[in-house]
């Protein structure tokens, strides 16, 4: 019966063209839109939770009531203990040692005196280590627009903007000024190995990338850590699971009011990123359920419109003895063959114009030059496995319901009256 | 004989009219400013961890030039601090750079001190600085103080207001608050531990407590200090950093 109707579908294309266009067009935004919502707001989850945010972050309660202006002085001490502790809990975690610091770059002149300088923000992470996954967990790799990833202690990475403002090449030297954890006076003299553009306005302005083995010896951070980033083995962050986490070790600390014990926090409960999450599970249930119910009422109608024109031959077919119910059966039978082939050709259409938005982005780097937050500068689709069926659902769903609403009609059509409205 | 009796009367009943606050700032000026001084001091920052004690020593002439040498600990000793007018040079030892600290730079805590840079530059006279208003009286430390609101009357000033309390016998300040141009709080200062140094009434003694962070203050503790000395202008230059 199905190949008899996809023939009668595709030799009467008045019956289907007008349907199909539209699920197309329907699907083709759905999966355009899907897929561009996920890229963005994925990449700045992703982004937040790689520099800043970790799934976890353990820091010291009094670090944490001031996170915000870094108070390496109250950072953890005894951090490789802390560390065993968590590795041996949540063997399907990985930790990072992370240490985030501002200061001065000053570039000397010939005379040792400043040439250049300028406000840095500079993050300490394992670069050195054989095992540590930070280079591409940062995607410094790629990030990367001159020179080498640091090999050697005193090696730094600055971003690209930052080392041209200050006039810096590759191999030049330069001295990071500021406070150890103890808040004494620190310079530590630099060569520049590299420069790199994550993307984000909030990171290429300023930042700075070390070895968290110079950070240490500069800081006088010895075993200690400003916050120890916690990740999920399969890169994946689960919220529900980061949050158990976090409540899991902080009850087992609960009886302590040392200010300096430390204390985890799940994602969702830094930097009003639950608001972020909860906003993207709430964006994508509610723009399938807005497609869901728009392409209904459009298909609704379109099924109507289609049972109207084709009010004479479900006449016909009711004066030749087909049963109503048969009828209204290959109407739905219908509708899912015209549902799928709008949803393939829609599918296809939005893949073709996701696939350029997720290798090239839209760039929107005029506009986000002055925000702190961390927001990419280029927005880019993101296509997963989702985006392939995501259209199929309202597709084949709205154009059945629709259908299946239009095609109630059928059952108050009275046989005795067939052949008065056939005009026979 | 009757104009001689008048001319004393008024003589009289102006000296025991109180002063204006110009008159009051212009004291205060005269114990706290000197055309040069030097001295050592001793910093105790206390921490939420741990307290450390810095000392170093400063000379400075007038209120453009300076330099400070820290003494101890290991790690600050040999670092000095350079004022020329309006700039701000550190030497490092370690680094054998000489770095010049400007903008915002100038705003931060100066080794995790409750002071700022530009704490440590400022040294000009109050009456060039701020207006001033006598607001009241009270007693500060067991002694009787006026009280002044100053209000700044140039642009380049780290704090556009003050309230502070006068000795009214010494004219020393033993307490000043320190206010943005947005009326918010930034800074206490205490001064204790006055003593008579060379004809003048000075505080040996200056807790600073940066209003903005937590933490019990800085302790700033003159030592050995001697005003109006002879000292070699070839110590304000750069040369004399290294």
């Amino acid at each position: 019966m199905i190949q008899f109707l996809l023939k009668g579908i595709l030799r009467d294309a008045r019956r289907s063209r007008l349907p199909i266009i539209i699920i197309s067009i329907g699907v083709f935004l759905t999966v355009v839109m899907t897929t561009f919502m996920s890229g963005v707001i994925g990449d700045m989850l992703d982004m937040t939770a790689k520099f800043q945010t970790g799934h976890v972050k353990v820091m010291t309660r009094a670090y944490a009531d001031n996170a915000d202006l870094l108070p390496n002085d109250l950072a953890i001490l005894e951090v490789d203990e802390l560390i065993t502790e968590l590795e041996q809990t949540y063997p399907k975690m990985e930790w990072a040692e992370r240490i985030r610091f501002g200061g001065l770059v000053d570039v000397p002149d010939e005379q040792g005196e400043t040439r250049e300088q300028g406000p840095a923000s500079a993050q300490a992470v394992d670069l050195f280590s054989p095992n540590s996954k930070e280079v591409d967990r940062l995607n410094i790799r790629k990030s990367m627009v001159t020179g080498d990833i640091p090999s050697q202690p005193g090696d730094i990475l600055l971003s690209d903007d930052f080392a041209k403002k200050l006039g810096l090449s590759i191999g030049d030297k330069m001295t990071f000024f500021g406070s150890t954890m103890d808040g004494s006076m620190t310079f530590k003299n630099f060569r520049m190995s590299g420069t790199l553009r994550f993307g984000t306005a909030a990171l290429d302005r300023g930042s700075v990338i070390l070895d968290i083995s110079d950070a240490r010896q500069m800081l006088d951070m010895e075993d200690a850590i400003g916050e120890l980033l916690g990740y999920a083995s399969n890169g994946t962050y689960d919220d529900n699971r980061a949050v158990e986490i976090a409540n899991e070790f902080n009850a087992k600390r609960s009886g302590s009011d040392d200010e300096f014990a430390p204390i985890m926090f799940a994602m969702r409960d830094m930097n009003d990123m639950g608001a972020m999450i909860d906003y993207t599970k709430a964006m994508t249930g509610l723009m399938a359920f807005i497609f869901v119910f728009a392409m209904s009422i459009v298909l609704w109608n379109t099924g109507l419109l289609g049972g109207l024109r084709r009010y004479r031959e479900f006449g016909i077919r009711l004066a030749m003895g087909e049963e109503k119910r048969h009828i209204y059966k290959t109407l739905i039978y219908e509708a899912l063959l015209i549902g799928a082939l709008g949803s393939i050709i829609g599918t296809i259409l939005g893949l073709a114009v996701a696939w350029p938005l997720q290798e090239f982005g839209l760039d929107f780097s005029s506009m986000t030059q002055n925000v702190g937050m961390m927001l990419p500068a280029v927005y880019k689709a993101k296509i997963t496995a989702t985006a392939f069926f995501i259209g199929f659902i309202p597709g084949v769903f709205s154009m059945v319901f629709g259908n299946a609403l239009s095609g109630i009609g059928i059952y108050k059509r009275k046989t005795a009256q067939l052949f008065k409205e056939l005009e026979v | 004989m009757k104009t001689i009796i008048i001319a004393v009367l008024a003589l009289f009943s102006v000296q025991l009219s109180p002063p204006d606050a110009y008159e009051i700032l212009q004291k205060v000026d005269a114990n706290m400013s000197s055309d040069n001084r030097i001295f050592e001091s001793t910093m105790i920052v206390h921490g939420r961890r741990r307290s450390r004690t810095i000392t170093s020593k400063s000379w400075s002439e007038g209120s453009e030039r300076s330099l400070t040498e820290y003494l101890s600990p290991a790690r600050e000793q040999g670092t000095k601090m350079l004022k020329l007018a309006k700039e701000l040079w550190i030497f490092s030892p370690s680094s054998d750079r000489t770095i010049k600290i400007s903008g915002h730079m100038m705003r931060q805590s100066v080794m995790g001190s409750d002071l700022s840079y530009e704490d440590m530059m400022e040294d000009r006279k109050l009456t060039d600085v701020y207006h001033a208003e006598i607001t009241g009286e009270e007693e500060m430390d067991g002694r009787l103080c006026y009280v002044l609101e100053l209000t700044a009357k140039v642009e380049d000033v780290a704090y556009q207001s003050r309230k502070t309390w006068i000795d009214k016998e010494r004219f020393v300040p033993l307490r000043e608050e320190l206010f943005a141009k947005s009326g918010q709080l930034l800074k206490r200062t205490d001064l204790s531990e006055v003593e008579q140094i060379q004809g003048r009434w000075f505080p040996k003694k200056i807790v600073y407590k940066d209003m903005l962070k937590d933490g019990k203050g800085t302790e700033f503790i003159m030592t050995n200090i001697s005003f109006n000395q002879n000292i070699a202008p070839q110590l304000f230059t750069k040369a004399s950093l290294k």
